[in-house]
C-alpha cells in the first residue's frame, strides 16, 4: 500500500499490561455483539483489528473507554477497572485517546481552540502552554499552517490529522483508531497512514481497526481477526497475513487482499 | 493539449453588443435588478399614500395627528403609569405600549423557559415524559391561539371564586375572578441596603467573569463561577435583607365591599394573555430546541466524552454552542410571532396598542388612517429592536463553514 517511505519494521521492546480483557460479553437487547472477548495489550504494543462488517470491532474497542457499557466480564485499562464509576471512566479517558472514522472535530471550534480544549478544562492547563502542545503536536501531524482555520476549511486527510494531533494533546498512554483511514478518499489515506507509522516508531500504545493491511505488516506486533463478535484468530502479522489458521481467515484474507 | 487544440480551431469569435454584454455581467445585474426594484417599490407606495390622502380628502377628512392631544375619554382597567379618562389620545396611546410591552417580555421569559424544557423532555429517553412533551406539543400547535386565549380566559373569569368568597393563600394574596390580589411592598429606609448589595453582587459576578477566564487563562485554575455568582447576586443580599430584620412593610390587600382594595392585583385578562401566549409560543420552541439539540451528531458528544471531559462539560463547551446556533434564528422569529401575536388581546379586553390607540381611540375619533399607521409603526418598530438584537446575538455564535 505505501511501502516506499515505509518499508522498514517498526520494532520496539514491550512493556508491562496496558490493558485487560476478560471474559467480556456485550449485548444490544437481545443481539449478542460481543462473546467472551480475552485480550491483553502489552504497554507499547501496536495492535490492528480486522474482520467483515458487522463483526463487532468498532463495538470492542470502543468498550475500551467506555463509549459501551460492556455487560459481562472485566475491562481494565492502565489499572483502572471500567465500572459505572464515573469518576473511573473519566480518569481512563484521560489516558486512552480515540480517533473516530469520521474525524468528529469541533466544528464550532478553530483547529487551535480543538486541540487546546481538554488540555485547558480537564487537565487544568494555561492557555499558553495548552496553545504550546497544540503547536507541537500540530507540526507533528504537519499541518501548524492551519491551526487558525476551522474544520470545515481543511480536507478529509487535515480534519483527521488534526483530530490525531487533538487526543494527542492529552499527552494519552494508549491511542485507539477506528477505521481512521476508510472515509478519505485514496490519496489522502498516505498522509494519515505516515502520522500513524511514525506514533508507532515512538512507542505510542496503538489498538487500530483498520483494513490498510500494508500498515498492519509494516507496524503492527499482533493482528486480531474478529468475526460474529468473536475473537477467531490472533497472530503476528507476518504468519497471519502467510499463514493463516481458520478457514474464516483465509476467505476474509482472500477478499480483501484480492484487489 | 488536445483542449487548447480545440479551442484554436473553434469557429468565429461572436461579438455582442455592449447591452447585453452589460446585461450578462453578473455583478452589473445585480445593481440594474436592485436599482429597479427600490425605484419600483418607492413609487407603488407614493401612490398608495398619495391615493389614500385624496380619498380621504373627498371624504372631507384630512390627515391629521392633532387629535392625540384631545381627551381620550375612555377608562384602561390596567395602566402601570398615570392615566384616567380625561388624559389625551397619545397617554392612552402610552399606556397601551407599555401594557404590549409587559406582555411581550413577560410573554417571551415564560415561553423561553417552557420552550427549553419542553424541548428536552421531549428529547429524554422516559417513555412517558416523552410522549406527554410529544401530545402537548401536538395539541397546542394545531389548534388556533384565538382559541387558547379565549379559553384560558374563559377559565379563570367562570371557573374562580367572586371576591367575596376569594381563595387565600394564607391569607394574603387572594384568587379571584377578578384578578390576583398579592401583598405590595413598600420598602422601609433600611431596604436601600439589600439594594444596594444587589447591584454589587451583580457588577462583582461580570468583573469575576472576566477575571476567572484571565486566571484559568494564566494559570488553568478553574473557578466556579456560577456558584460564586449565585452566591453574590442571591444568597448575600437575601441574608443581608434577613439581618436587617426584613425592613419592609406589606401592603396586605382587604375586601371592601364587592372587591379587594389595596396590595398588587394581576388583572385576569392579563394572566389570561399571558398564560396563552406563553404555551402556545412554548411548543413550538419546544420543537425548535429539539430540532438544534437532535441537529448536533452523537459524535460530537463521543469525541468530547473521549477526550475525557466530563458530561457538563462536554453540554456547555460542545453541544450546547453548536445546537444554539441552529435554534437562535427560528427562536427570533418565535419572539417576533409572539409580541405580533399580543394584539389578540383585543378579544378579551386586554388594554395594548391595539386596543387602545388601534381600536377605542380610532374608532373615537374616526381617523382611520392615522391610528392604523402609528399601530403598524410601532409594531414594526417592536420587531425591528427583536431582529436587531437577535441578529447581533446570532453574528456572534455563527458557524464558520468552507
Ligand atoms: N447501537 C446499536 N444498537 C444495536 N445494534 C448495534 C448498535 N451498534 C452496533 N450494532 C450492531 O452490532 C454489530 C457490531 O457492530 P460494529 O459497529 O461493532 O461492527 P464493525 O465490526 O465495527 O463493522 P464495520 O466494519 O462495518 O464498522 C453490528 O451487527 C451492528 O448492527
Ligand atoms: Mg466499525
Amino acid at each position: 500500500m505505501n511501502e516506499e517511505a515505509t518499508q522498514e519494521r517498526v520494532t520496539h521492546t514491550l512493556g508491562d499490561i496496558a490493558i485487560k480483557i476478560r471474559e467480556m460479553h456485550k449485548w444490544y437487547g437481545q443481539f449478542h455483539v460481543l462473546k467472551d472477548i480475552n485480550l491483553d495489550v502489552q504497554n507499547g504494543e501496536r495492535i490492528v483489528v480486522c474482520g467483515p462488517s458487522g463483526s463487532g470491532k468498532s463495538t470492542m474497542i470502543r468498550c475500551i473507554n467506555r463509549l459501551e457499557e460492556h455487560q459481562r466480564g472485566d475491562i481494565i485499562v492502565d489499572g483502572v477497572e471500567l465500572t459505572n464509576d464515573l469518576k473511573n471512566i473519566e480518569a481512563v479517558r484521560r489516558e486512552v485517546g480515540m480517533v473516530f472514522q469520521h474525524f468528529n472535530l469541533f466544528p464550532h471550534l478553530t483547529v487551535m481552540e480543538n486541540c487546546t480544549l481538554a488540555p485547558i478544562w480537564v487537565r487544568k492547563m494555561p492557555k499558553a502552554e495548552a496553545e504550546e502542545t497544540a503547536m507541537k503536536y500540530l507540526e507533528r501531524v504537519k499541518i501548524p499552517e492551519q491551526a487558525h482555520k476551522y474544520p470545515g476549511q481543511l480536507s478529509g486527510g487535515q480534519q483527521q490529522r488534526v483530530a490525531i494531533a487533538r487526543s494527542l494533546c492529552m499527552n494519552p498512554k494508549i491511542m485507539l483508531f477506528d477505521e481512521p483511514t476508510s472515509a478519505l478518499d485514496p490519496e489522502m489515506i498516505k498522509e494519515v497512514l505516515d502520522v500513524m507509522i511514525e506514533l508507532a516508531r515512538e512507542g505510542m500504545t496503538m489498538i487500530c481497526v483498520t483494513h490498510e493491511m500494508g500498515f498492519a505488516k509494516t507496524v503492527a506486533n499482533r493482528v486480531i481477526f474478529m468475526d460474529e463478535g468473536q475473537i477467531i484468530e490472533q497472530n503476528e502479522p507476518e504468519e497471519f497475513f502467510n499463514n493463516p489458521q481458520n478457514e474464516r481467515t483465509q476467505l476474509f484474507l482472500s477478499q480483501i487482499l484480492q484487489h | 493539449m488536445s483542449s487548447n487544440t480545440a479551442l484554436q480551431g473553434g469557429g468565429p469569435v461572436t461579438r455582442r453588443n455592449p447591452v447585453s454584454r452589460l446585461w450578462n455581467d453578473k455583478q452589473t445585474r445585480s445593481v440594474i435588478v436592485q436599482i429597479i426594484a427600490t425605484v419600483l417599490i418607492f413609487a407603488f407606495f407614493f401612490y398608495m399614500v398619495q391615493n389614500a390622502i385624496a380619498n380621504l380628502e373627498r371624504l372631507g377628512k384630512d390627515f391629521d395627528f392633532a387629535f392625540l392631544s384631545a381627551p381620550a375619554s375612555y377608562d384602561i382597567n390596567q395602566h402601570l403609569i398615570e392615566y384616567d379618562s380625561r388624559s389625551s389620545h397619545a397617554r392612552a396611546m402610552t399606556v397601551g405600549i407599555i401594557n404590549t410591552l409587559l406582555i411581550a417580555v413577560s410573554g417571551i421569559f415564560l415561553a423561553t423557559i417552557l420552550g427549553f424544557v419542553l424541548g428536552v423532555l421531549r428529547l429524554s429517553k422516559n417513555w412517558l415524559t416523552n410522549k406527554l412533551a410529544h401530545v402537548y406539543i401536538e395539541y397546542v400547535r394545531n389548534v388556533p391561539l384565538l382559541l387558547h386565549i379565549l379559553l384560558v380566559h374563559g377559565l379563570l373569569v367562570h371557573s374562580l371564586p367572586k371576591p367575596k368568597q376569594a381563595s387565600s393563600v394564607g391569607d394574603v394574596a387572594f384568587l379571584t375572578n377578578r384578578g390576583f390580589f398579592m401583598p405590595k411592598p413598600d420598602p422601609e429606609p433600611l431596604f436601600w441596603i439589600v439594594g444596594v448589595l444587589f447591584v454589587i453582587g451583580l457588577i462583582f459576578t461580570f468583573l469575576f467573569r472576566r477575571y476567572a477566564r484571565k486566571v484559568q487563562d494564566a494559570t488553568g485554575k478553574i473557578y466556579p463561577v456560577f456558584r460564586i455568582g449565585v452566591i453574590a447576586v442571591v444568597v448575600i443580599p437575601s441574608v443581608a435583607f434577613i439581618l436587617l430584620g426584613m425592613p419592609v412593610n406589606w401592603e396586605i390587600p382587604e375586601l371592601k365591599g364587592f372587591n379587594y382594595r389595596g396590595g398588587m392585583v394581576i388583572r385576569p385578562e392579563f394572566i389570561a394573555l399571558w398564560l396563552a401566549l406563553s404555551f402556545y409560543t412554548a411548543a413550538f420552541i419546544g420543537e425548535i430546541v429539539r430540532a438544534g439539540i437532535t441537529a448536533v451528531s452523537h459524535g460530537q458528544t463521543e469525541a468530547s466524552l473521549a477526550l475525557g471531559l466530563p458530561r457538563k462539560r462536554t453540554l456547555n463547551l460542545v453541544v450546547i454552542p453548536q445546537a444554539l446556533r441552529v435554534i437562535v434564528p427560528p427562536l427570533a422569529s418565535q419572539y417576533l410571532n409572539l409580541t405580533k401575536n399580543s394584539s389578540l388581546a383585543i378579544a378579551i379586553g386586554y388594554m395594548d396598542i391595539t386596543a387602545t390607540i388601534g381600536g377605542i381611540s380610532l374608532n373615537q375619533t374616526g381617523r382611520e388612517m392615522e391610528c392604523m399607521l402609528i399601530v403598524m409603526a410601532l409594531y414594526l418598530t417592536f420587531s425591528l429592536l427583536i431582529s436587531t438584537f437577535m441578529n447581533w446575538y446570532n453574528s456572534r455564535i455563527k458557524l464558520v463553514e468552507r
